[in-house]
């Protein structure tokens, strides 16, 4: 499993192209990879949103993370998982998250990482600043639901 | 011998600082660690704390060597 917290911006599917080059034991042997990929909107709540800065806990984010990637890996049958998280400046369109898990079957590989997700968005010491059109700055102060 | 204290996002703009330090003999629980630092009797349960890096409620006991951190509901993904 690899976590990584880091203010660089994130290619998702160079990184992921990477990381399963790094592991080819993935290759043949899992039959599902299933990849969330935030993105930063330019829209929140009916206000044009241009900039982003995302402040975390240092140390603690890190841990939960761990904690929530070893919960998913205990309750179903992961070959590997792979949790990025940007933090720092951010601008519309750059990517924030980056879960992706492998599983020999999609059912696991499914609900590891919608579990992962959500325990990230609920548990994991990340914060929201968002800075609007006219230049106002506000804390985001929940998340959206993950849940339709 | 202490307690260092730490406040995140929202909270550490109102509380008006990131970081605080207390004498353990002076505090018992997380509320305590809270009433000192911040000056304020109850803590809301919007707010979230930390001891050690885990959550815990304000009941939760401290000692000496603990870091306390206390933040609003988290919002990262």
């Amino acid at each position: 499993m690899e976590i990584e917290i880091s203010e660089k911006a994130i290619d998702c599917w160079e990184r992921l192209s990477a990381f399963e080059n790094a592991h080819p034991e993935l290759s043949g042997s899992h039959g599902a990879s299933v990849v969330f990929a935030g993105r930063m909107r330019d829209f929140n709540e009916d206000e044009s949103v241009t900039a982003m800065h995302l402040e975390h806990y240092a140390g603690m984010s890190e841990k939960y993370l761990t904690k929530i990637v070893q919960r998913a890996v205990d309750e179903w049958s992961l070959m590997d998982v792979l949790v990025l998280h940007r933090v720092g400046e951010i601008k519309p369109a750059d990517t924030i998250v980056v879960v992706a898990v492998w599983s020999a079957h999609r059912a696991h590989a499914y609900a590891a990482n919608q579990f992962i997700m959500e325990a990230l968005k609920s548990k994991a010491p990340f914060w929201k600043k968002e800075t609007l059109l006219d230049g106002e700055v506000r804390w985001v102060d929940k998340n959206t639901p993950g849940t339709v | 011998m202490s307690i260092e204290v730490k406040f995140f996002a929202s909270l550490r703009e109102r509380v008006g600082k990131s970081a605080d330090r207390l004498d353990a003999k002076s505090v018992k629980t997380v509320l305590e660690v809270w009433q000192q630092t911040v000056g304020e009797s109850s803590l809301d349960t919007n707010i979230l704390a930390s001891v050690n890096m885990e959550y815990v409620d304000a009941a939760h006991a401290v000692c000496d060597g603990d870091e306390v951190a206390f933040f609003p509901p988290v919002t990262g993904g």
